[in-house]
């Protein structure tokens, strides 16, 4: 499953290298030189930067709400230059946890000098790593990502309160629960995005320069879209199906921008 | 899917492949011949989880073992994967209708035998599980079974010495992970082959592979009235059916609460019929107590409903399969020639 990793291979064996690059799919001739890019990620609640269980929201719909986890795979990124080709992250799964601010800053090395126009990546975890043995890193299901009982990660994870949820009688707010997953048609609730850079703005990767790629992913955005969610009539996903294909959907509309570029 | 250690040069390869991935490990390992269920039988297809994916060695599969049979992976040690799959029932839970978990609760479902499981793409009655190697975590989280999580187990591994000394031996230094615990389980999982009943040696043609008269009448009928679905050497094509059970299904959904599909309703995995005169008693929920009663069940107890298998739905006639006693005698001989005694007492599989 692993991949070559070329560049590590064209400075000491260019032969070596040649003959890699030929039986890999990577799409290009080789490197000179590599450069290192960081992607850092603002999780935000439509302005306001998400803040763990204690600040209430209010969704575009108007219901009130309260976060308390959220996490999200963030899988298989990909840089595009120009003229289309494309460099591909190897073995690429992240794990985004509001609770562990390091999980939200990820660094990709060894990315080809060049210049680069885009960005696309999926949120979730690609059908095959779905139903693969034991993993680890990001996918190990330690991480409280995987349903045991009908195999698969759930891509993305919110719970939280809201006084609008169904609730017992007495208490001031019911519980959400988000977990959004799946990955067999009709249930497939894998979406790839590519959140367009700032107009005129280029990702220049040198190999003396580590330029920081900003995005906000916009929770608000689960909630709103195709299908807007009230949680009078929706508060509660725990299984692959209409309604975490639904909260996809949704998110899959503008969840995720590029707010801006950094040179460094 | 690659077919498997056959000949006894891909063993020796095997076997230098798997000595040199274990390198930290301060002693030679064992053959990798000593752990059972690592050759594909003759008469099976290509199995799902080849060898290859988890080369198989003798401390690996031992620590398997070890897990498989240690109570301390539920929630208050009184549990383990042994007590719901028990060897002398081909590792199905005996005279126990419903599985039976941590502080007696009781389970939805009968635990089935665990046998084969190389072959299998997806598991339990109703295909939730795609992988031998996670399929454990479901039991293990499961409240009515094991309820415990996974990061407590880790810790409760990583402060036992003893553990961390094996897993240490065959994975390097470093706590235990989920990975490494998943993986050792599994080698033992996938060592429950069961090839060698007296059924496997008739169509080998090996010594000891005498079938009878009635025996061999059973194997006829078995293969014309039930081999749609029970198919091949593993009696079983791996599918979901509705074998006319319940003609509502309120009590639990099958196949219908994975894929949410009304059509799936009903439909359960349907079950290998080796060593079935141990794995007592039968169905999803373990509903018969004896082979004779599923066969009345086929003969005359076919309910009608919406997803009903078309085999269970004859042209002319009531539904089900029409059997007179002595087809029924004939096809219970048969089932038991399927009794794999080698399986059921090899010492190797067995809590040590
Ligand atoms: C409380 C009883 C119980 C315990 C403990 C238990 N199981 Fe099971 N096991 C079951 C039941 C019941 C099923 C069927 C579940 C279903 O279909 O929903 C099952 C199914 C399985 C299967 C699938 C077999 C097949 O052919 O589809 C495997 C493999 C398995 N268990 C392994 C294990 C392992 C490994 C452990 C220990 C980590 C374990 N079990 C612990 C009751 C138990
Ligand atoms: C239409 C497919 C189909 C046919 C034909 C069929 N079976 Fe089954 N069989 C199943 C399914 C599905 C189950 C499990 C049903 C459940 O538990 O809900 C099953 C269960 C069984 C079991 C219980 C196994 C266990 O581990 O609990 C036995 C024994 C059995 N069948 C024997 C037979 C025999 C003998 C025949 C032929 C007379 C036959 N079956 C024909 C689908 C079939």
């Amino acid at each position: 499953m692993k991949r070559f990793s070329i560049p590590a291979f064209a400075s000491s064996l260019a032969l070596a290298a040649l003959f890699l690059s030929g039986c890999s799919k990577e799409d290009e001739a080789v490197p000179a030189t590599t450069g290192t890019v960081a992607l850092e990620f603002d999780q935000m609640v439509g302005t306001a930067p998400l803040v763990l269980s204690t600040q209430t929201y209010t969704t575009t719909g108007g219901d009130q709400f309260r976060v308390s986890t959220f996490r999200q795979y963030i899988s298989n990124i990909k840089l595009t230059r120009a003229d289309g080709s494309q460099y591909t992250q190897p073995d690429s799964y992240h794990l985004l946890d509001a609770a562990v601010p390091e999980s939200l800053e990820i660094t990709l090395t060894d990315v080809p000098t060049g210049d680069y126009t885009g960005i696309s990546f999926t949120i979730g975890v690609d059908s095959a790593r779905n139903v693969s043995g034991a993993q680890k890193g990001a996918l190990d299901p330690s991480n409280g990502m995987f349903w045991t009982w009908n195999s698969g990660y759930i891509y993305t994870k919110l719970e939280g309160y809201s006084p609008q949820a169904p609730k017992p009688a007495g208490v001031a707010e019911g519980g959400l629960t988000f977990h959004v997953g799946g990955f067999k048609t009709p249930s497939n609730a894998i979406r790839t995005v590519s959140p367009a850079f700032p107009s005129g703005t280029k990702l220049l990767v040198r190999a003396d320069h580590s330029p920081e790629i900003h995005l906000k992913a916009d929770i608000l955005k689960m909630f709103a879209g195709t299908t807007p969610v009230r949680f009078s009539s929706l508060s509660f996903i725990m299984s692959a199906g209409p309604n975490a294909v639904l909260v996809a959907n949704n998110y899959a509309q503008g969840m995720f921008t590029v707010d801006h570029i950094h040179a460094n | 899917m690659q077919r498997t250690l056959a000949t006894p040069l891909a063993f020796g390869l095997a076997g230098l492949l798997a000595a040199g991935c274990h390198s930290t490990n301060g002693e030679e390992p064992l053959p990798v011949a000593t752990v059972p269920g690592t050759t594909v039988p003759a008469n099976f297809p290509s199995p799902v989880y080849a060898a290859s994916t988890n080369q198989p060695d003798a401390a690996t599969f031992a620590l398997g073992r070890t897990l498989f049979y240690d109570p301390r992976l539920s929630r208050d040690a009184s549990v383990s994967c042994g007590s719901c799959h028990q060897q002398a029932g081909a590792f199905a839970q005996i005279d126990h209708r419903l599985s039976h978990g941590v502080d007696d609760r009781l389970g939805t479902r009968n635990s089935p035998a665990l046998q084969n499981l190389r072959w299998k793409s997806e598991f339990f009655w109703d295909g939730g599980p795609k992988n031998l190697e996670t399929l454990p975590l479901a039991p293990l989280t499961n409240p009515l079974e094991m309820d415990e999580t996974l990061p407590n187990l880790l810790a409760k591994l990583n402060g036992d010495p003893t553990y961390r000394q094996r897993f240490a031996a065959i994975y390097g230094p470093g706590p235990i992970t989920s990975y490494q615990f998943l993986r050792a389980l599994a080698q033992f999982t996938a060592a429950l082959t069961s090839a060698n009943s007296r059924y496997d040696k008739y169509v080998r043609g090996e010594a000891g592979g005498a079938l009878t008269g009635p025996e061999l009448r059973g194997k006829a009928l078995l293969a014309q009235k039930c081999a749609s679905c029970h198919a091949t050497d593993l009696f079983t094509d791996e599918t979901y059916r509705n074998n006319g059970l319940d003609a509502s299904f309120q009590a639990d959904s099958g196949r219908a609460h994975i894929t949410g599909r009304a059509a799936d309703l009903g439909r359960f995995k349907v079950p290998s019929l080796r060593n079935i005169a141990r794995t007592a008693p039968y169905m999803h929920d373990g509903r018969f107590a004896t082979l004779p009663e599923v066969l009345a069940h086929y003969d005359h107890g076919v309910l009608a409903s919406a997803t009903l298998d078309p085999a269970l739905r004859p042209a002319a006639g009531p539904l089900g399969i029409r059997l007179t006693t002595a087809e029924q005698a004939d096809l219970i001989a048969f089932l038991h020639t399927l009794t794999d005694e080698e399986f059921l007492h090899d010492p190797r599989l067995a809590e040590q």
